[in-house]
């Protein structure tokens, strides 16, 4: 680790990202509601506006449409537009100009527009919020050829993938792990721009090695997945877990490598299950491994059934428990 | 140019605070009964309403303002998730709201308990939704009162269509005041910048729906102040559509009636809409969760503090000799039987079971619903036996 390294939150490591990334191209800016005097809802970008001015950190008009249609139309004239969408559940007004124009335009033009806009995401649930607030739409947009869907699941990836994102020349939709935003983990500052940085939007990483069982999960799910890991340590059962980063494009190498070696395999997300990343895992690990499978590829999701109240979240949630049932599911085959 | 273009005169009015004199004004911040310019005609349309009715806003704005603070408190003490509080708005909403008739339906945001107060909803059903209970409350149709819409702008849309099928179902403009009906959306200053909201606008005057657009300029949208959203008043939004617009003092309850009163009478005689703008001010923060202290100064709160709608009305009541000392006392009393319903109804709310989720997800069976719903249950009851067995 370098000089350059500090522990601090995963709010903080973008807020930092963000703030380098100003620094560095007088071309960033920052759009997005109540995102300057506030730093947003979740104090992501505090203090940016104070130190880059109104003109490059923008409070919009409330609009999620324009936000997004603004930011394509400042891409177009060779400005970083990095939108932040409030929550989740507040994307949709802007899925048009997302998926009909943002995806698009760079193949439309056989290659010769360039539309590098990042749309940070504050996603999950597990808060106790109302309605649209704990939302995980990262298949919807994974669906769309044309965008690159990531989440971090740790300070260090937080700030490395932000900078990655930022400098991508393709759209990048960035899903912040929200209930993980007060977690803390040192940060190295320096690995921006190295190969295992520029790695970051495409490739999985092993978080922790193990044996019997691959769980695969991304963003907030690393968290209860590395969890059930220790609980599954426990009780004798030697789990490796891997962490996608990347929703879109989907590193099914690492992923392959990994099962082959455990023959078990468990795909984590918030995102319901139905139709959603795990699906394509599933399906992946199957055609790529199905001779070292020991059992069939399972889900742990989120059910076919609108976000619930909150005070029954946990039970629509992956839970430890719940990875650990699907675990035992394998083992017991 | 030497001389200002009409095209940029028009544009030269701000959309910030308006004087007095620029908004129709029926009480005065001051108590006192005024009906000067643009306000005269509006005069007739609170001539009916005698001390009792008078008393009764009161009573509604003192009733909500407590519904207020006990939420507040309520999740301060960690019974509530979230509480957006309507404080210092309560004139706008109980005015519009009284001049409703049975018939109307309304389509409100999120900080409407003055209005659904009018409708007539005991107000702890809001709080379901806030407790992390239910999504909506409550019967949406025997208040004539849709749920919450906590997406910024959608249910301008919604109230727009309702009322285009309230016009095809003949009800506009019959002369009967039980039948014709009108549809009113609430929103916010943000709310305007929303493609919904603008789109809304665009059916309603093509349609000529019998919808009513009431703006509440409360001045911020959670952070930003409506200068970020608007160039021009807001009460002008309409003219590019072809509706006509008109500023309310929205801290004068019944200025907020009067207004509220021409916009209905035109939507239910077949006039088209109208966009209201009630220009008031959010005198709490934005959620239980905000911190206005980041974005405004303590000195503009307390500048509005002094234009309170409630004690504006008691002014007025005191001095025409409409104050009563022991009708006062029961009101006090009355909001304390609500603080106390409130806090009693909403410590005894318990979480719904887990398998409710599932339960109205479609209207008709869905296989797919229907297998997780049978695994789901399957892994609760292992759960159940396992821990029997341990
Ligand atoms: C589509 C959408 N975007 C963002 C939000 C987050 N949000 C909730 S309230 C709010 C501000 C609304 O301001 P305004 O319309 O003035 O209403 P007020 O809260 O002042 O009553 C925002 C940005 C949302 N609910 N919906
Ligand atoms: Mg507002």
């Amino acid at each position: 680790m370098s000089g350059e390294t500090q522990r601090m939150t995963m709010g903080k490591a973008i807020n930092t990202g963000l703030r380098h990334a100003l620094e560095g191209d007088p071309k960033v800016l920052l759009m997005g509601e109540d995102i300057g005097a506030l730093g947003g809802v979740f104090r992501v970008t505090d203090g940016l506006q104070k130190d880059f001015g109104d003109d490059r950190v923008v409070d919009s008009p409330l609009a999620e449409s324009g936000i997004l249609g603004t930011a394509i139309g400042l891409a177009l004239r060779g400005y970083r537009p990095v939108c932040e969408i409030q929550f989740d559940g507040f994307i949709f007004p802007a899925y048009d100009q997302i998926t009909t124009q943002l995806a698009k335009i760079h193949n439309r033009s056989k290659g010769r527009l360039q539309v590098p806009v990042v749309i940070r995401v504050p996603s999950g649930g597990g808060i106790g919020a109302v309605e649209h607030h704990s939302e995980s739409p990262e298949a919807l947009f994974a669906h769309t050829p044309g965008l690159r869907v990531v989440a971090p699941s740790t300070p260090q990836d937080a700030y490395t993938m932000i900078r990655e994102a930022v400098a991508s020349p393709d759209p990048v939709l960035y899903f912040e792990p929200k209930a993980r935003y007060w977690d803390k983990g040192d940060v190295d500052t320096s690995v921006f721009g190295t190969d295992a940085s520029r790695a970051s939007l495409d490739a999985a990483q092993v978080v922790r090695p193990g044996s019997d069982v691959t769980l695969v999960t991304y963003g907030a799910a690393v968290h209860v997945s590395l969890k059930a890991a220790e609980a599954a340590a426990a009780e004798g059962t030697s789990v490796e877990v891997v962490d996608l980063r990347a929703v879109s494009p989907l590193d099914t190498a690492t992923v392959a490598a990994s099962v082959r070696r455990t023959g078990r395999c468990v795909v984590v997300h918030e995102a319901a299950t139905f139709l959603g990343p795990g699906a394509e895992v599933a399906a992946r690990v199957s055609e790529e491994c199905f001779y070292s499978l020991e059992a069939p590829v399972l889900r742990v999701g989120a059910f076919h059934a609108p976000y619930p109240v909150s005070k029954i979240e946990h039970d629509y949630l992956p839970s430890v428990d719940r990875i650990l049932e699907a675990v035992d599911r394998l083992l017991s085959h | 140019m030497d001389q200002q273009t009409p095209a940029a005169e028009h544009v030269a009015e701000s959309s910030a605070h308006p004087t007095d004199a620029q908004m129709i004004q029926l009480l005065t911040p001051s108590g006192e009964r005024t009906a000067e310019g643009g306000s005269a005609p509006y005069a007739k349309r609170v001539a009916h309403l005698d001390h009792d009715a008078l008393r009764g806003l009161y009573e509604d704005m003192v009733l909500v303002r407590r519904f207020d603070d006990e939420a507040t408190a309520l999740q301060r003490q960690g019974e509530l998730g979230l509480f957006p509080q309507c404080l210092g708005q309560e004139a706008a909403q109980v005015g519009s709201g009284r001049a409703l008739a049975a018939q109307d339906y309304v389509f409100p945001s999120y900080r409407e308990h003055g209005v659904a107060h009018t409708r007539g909803l005991d107000l702890a059903q809001i709080l379901l939704q806030f407790r992390g209970v239910d999504h909506g409350g409550w019967d949406t149709e025997a208040h004539n009162f849709h749920l919450y819409t906590l997406v910024i702008g959608s249910h301008a849309l919604h109230a727009t269509g309702y009322a285009m099928g309230v016009q095809r179902d003949g009800l506009v403009g019959t002369g009967d005041p039980d039948r014709d009906t009108a549809v009113v959306a609430y929103f916010g200053d943000g709310s305007t910048s929303q493609g919904d909201v603008n789109e809304a606008l665009v059916f309603a005057a093509t349609t000529n729906a019998p919808v009513v657009f009431f703006c509440q300029n409360n001045q911020w949208a959670i952070s930003e102040p409506t200068t970020k959203q608007s160039r021009v008043p807001l009460y002008r939004r309409g003219d590019g559509f072809g509706i006509p617009g008109v500023r309310v003092d929205g801290n004068d309850v019944l200025a907020s009636y009067a207004v509220m009163d021409e916009a209905l009478e035109r939507a239910r005689s077949g006039g088209g809409p109208t966009f209201v703008e009630a220009f008031t001010y959010r005198m709490g923060a934005h959620t239980t969760s905000d911190d206005p202290t980041r974005y405004r100064s303590r000195a503009e709160e307390q500048s509005w503090r002094e234009r309170d709608p409630i004690d504006r009305l008691r002014k007025h009541l005191e001095s025409e000799g409409a104050w009563d000392q022991g009708w006062a006392e029961q009101v006090a009393a009355e909001a304390d039987a609500l603080g106390e319903h409130l806090r009693t109804y909403v410590r005894a709310l318990e979480a719904p079971p887990a398998s409710s989720m599932f339960d109205t997800v479609y209207a008709s069976e869905h296989g797919t619903v229907t297998a997780e719903r049978a695994w789901h249950a399957e892994y609760e009851a292992g759960f159940e036996t396992s821990e029997v067995a341990r």
